[in-house]
């Protein structure tokens, strides 16, 4: 990265941490007051749910929700930071007397390994198709495609997900109905491995299917404006390859916008996996949101929403630095 | 302006289909009661005949319960010799047949007369939460874009932090913390979570606006702010205001489906959502019912496919290189 001017990389690098600290600051603190604003009393419900536990556990809960507490709001809003920045992150009612923080910890790695492989395997094939049918956007095939995409796309996650379920787990009985792997199997071993593998598929069907639109259609766009450019047309007046005229010169440029689609729409992402993993009953993040929802786990609820937003504002940072790689525009200051 | 625009809308192929489809849903919605066989909510059928043997004739009142006292009266008058009341049951997760389009539920309720209804307050809480996201994205757009400084720092710092806070799990906390379930909270929720795209998109279009020069001399002759903005800008910016607005409604369906389908709005309410959070709890999956949970997506998708047709049709117009050569 041979940035001409360090100062407007630092100078680039601090707008986006700034930004993104100051995002993180916004979701802790509506974290904070969305239990405490609600009509009705939420805290006190769950108070009331909890009779039977002992007296001594309650002690985080009620720091998290401020419920009898004769502090004031700007006392308990320093004692939440406090215990957040300790890790701690209440206790899981449903799951009583196991913490957040060990109900995450078992249900992150899925939720990665999942999402992520999924997305990038959509994001891949998704930018691939783009630049074909924006390559040959006059023919038939490529508005089929296009026009067929815009339709999956607008299937709900859940129901595309129910729908596999229902043809390839339920009438032909090839993939299971949910779940993550075999638990009869031993961890570690290949039979282990490969029951972990067949378990994601179906749920990773889901979610490449359903993202893929998006990024077809960006690509497609940008392609359609890049190669309206007059450097494209020069390219082809001197005779080059239309081959290279496709990746090296549209392909290239075009892709830079959908890396920024791509940070831009990893919060609705999320939200699709999340969705698909409850439908699979796959036992990441989503179905941990779905079980706390149902049984009213708020400090669960809370935790995960908190997670689910670092995640997504690390991936934007991750995404940021992609571009500022392989931007020259960025790197060079905006010129 | 406006009817220039409405001219290329109608005149392309793609912004056609899209309306109307539209149309369909939307007069399903509207002629909902006389379209549906069935009542939507209840298992049964009352048929209850009336027989006037005075005048021989025979009455039959179908899917209405007599309360007491009219039936009391009807007697008093002595009209009425013979009165039967039957009630059939319709049949339990019954398959598609003539009878039920869609087959019935599992607790018996017509499906087709709930996809019917269901049309009604789908579409009615995505238009109105497409309109309400789209009126608070164009205020906020307007404010920063127009004013600039301060205030375009602040709404602009604020729609970029929201933009990458994810919406849907923000979405599910509040629902869940709101204990008054129903349409208008998921109206609020959904509008709430989900102006920053929109905001962003159309505050870039007024500053660009605000520096063309028809604007920057409406600004030297000392026109009024308030008719620079109603009279010179907004104009200009209508194809990208009606893209915002079927975006946010067509996110609005899919956000709303997704609520309901999490039993997060009232699921008393028939709605696509919350026919789809039906057929999930009573297994319609796994007892093959396929007739119970396909028909609420594929309308969603349909719906969702004609606002983007819409979209598409906005961009072609608006963006040259995008049209067919």
């Amino acid at each position: 990265m041979p940035a001409e001017n360090p100062l407007i990389v630092v100078a680039y690098f601090a707008r986006k941490i700034g930004l993104l600290l100051f995002a993180l600051f916004v979701a802790v603190t509506l974290n904070f007051f969305i239990p405490r604003f609600m009509p009705g009393d939420p805290a006190q419900d769950l108070m009331d749910k909890m009779q039977g536990i002992p007296l001594e556990s309650l002690e985080s809960i009620r720091a998290a929700f401020g419920v009898d507490s004769t502090d004031s709001m700007v006392i308990q809003y320093g004692k939440y930071l406090l215990n957040l920045i300790k890790g701690d992150l209440g206790i899981s009612i449903s799951r009583f007397p196991t913490p957040v923080s060990g109900v995450l910890k078992v249900a992150v790695p899925w939720t990665i390994g999942l999402m992520g492989t999924a997305t990038i395997i959509s994001f891949f094939i998704g930018t691939i198709i783009g630049i074909g049918v924006a390559w040959k956007r006059n023919t038939r095939l490529a508005s089929f495609t296009v026009g067929m995409f815009i339709f999956v796309r607008s299937f709900p996650y859940f129901w595309l997900g129910l729908l596999l379920i229902y043809l390839l787990a339920f009438r032909i009985p090839f993939f299971p109905l949910g779940s993550a792997y075999t638990p009869q199997l031993q961890r570690g071993t290949w039979e282990f491995f490969f029951s972990v593998l067949k378990h994601a598929i179906l749920p990773a069907l889901t979610i490449v299917i359903s993202s893929m639109g998006a990024w077809i259609l960006t690509m497609r766009n940008n392609m359609i404006n890049v190669l309206a450019e007059d450097y494209i047309t020069v390219a082809q007046a001197k005779g080059l390859s239309l081959r290279r005229i496709k990746t090296l010169y549209a392909a290239k440029n075009a892709i830079l916008p959908s890396i920024t689609g791509f940070a831009m729409s990893l919060g609705f992402v999320v939200g699709g996996g999340l969705l698909t993993e409850m439908v699979f009953a796959y036992p990441g993040v989503g179905l941990m949101l779905y079980q706390a929802v149902q049984t009213k786990d708020y400090p669960l609820m809370q935790a995960i929403f908190l997670f689910i937003s670092v995640a997504v504002l690390v991936a934007n940072f991750i995404a940021d630095v992609a571009i500022l790689i392989l931007d020259p525009r960025v790197r060079d200051g905006g010129k | 302006m406006l009817k220039d625009i409405f001219r290329l809308f109608i005149g392309n192929k793609k912004a056609l289909v899209g309306l109307g489809i539209l149309l369909f849903f939307t007069i399903v919605a509207i002629f909902a009661p006389l379209i549906a066989p069935y009542d939507p909510k209840t298992n049964k059928i009352e048929v209850t005949t009336i027989v006037d043997e005075d005048i021989g004739r025979t009455q039959t009142l179908e899917r209405q319960q007599l309360d007491p006292d009219t039936e009391r009266r009807l007697f008093k008058q002595s009209i009425v010799t013979t009165y039967e009341r039957i009630t059939t049951r319709l049949p339990l997760g019954a398959k598609p047949s003539s009878e039920h389009w869609l087959g019935t539920s599992r607790s018996g309720q017509d499906l087709f007369s709930q996809m019917v209804y269901g049309t009604r307050i789908t579409l009615a809480v995505g238009l109105i939460t497409g309109l309400f996201t789209t009126m608070l994205a164009l205020t906020l757009a307007l404010l920063a874009g127009y004013l600039g400084g301060i205030v375009d720092d602040i709404i602009s710092l604020f729609t970029n932090v929201f933009l990458v806070i994810p919406s849907l799990p923000l979405m599910i906390v509040i629902a869940a913390y709101i204990t008054v379930k129903g349409v208008i909270p998921i109206i609020l929720i959904l509008g709430l979570t989900s102006w920053p795209w929109p905001t962003r998109i159309l505050r870039s279009q007024v500053i660009s606006l605000k520096n063309r020069d028809f604007v920057r001399v409406a600004r030297n002759l000392g026109e009024r702010p308030v008719y620079i903005v109603f009279r010179e800008i907004l104009p200009n910016m209508i194809s990208l205001v009606m893209a915002s607005f079927f975006t946010s409604t067509m996110a609005a369906i899919m956000g709303e489906a997704t609520l309901e389908f999490l039993g997060l709005g009232n699921v008393s309410v028939v709605s696509w959502g919350t026919i789809l959070y039906w057929a999930q709890n009573s297994g319609a999956l796994l007892s093959g019912a396929w007739w119970w949970f396909l028909p609420p997506g594929i309308c969603i998708a349909l719906i969702g496919t004609s606002f983007a047709l819409m979209n598409f049709a906005i961009d072609e117009i608006s963006n040259p290189k995008l049209r067919k050569r």
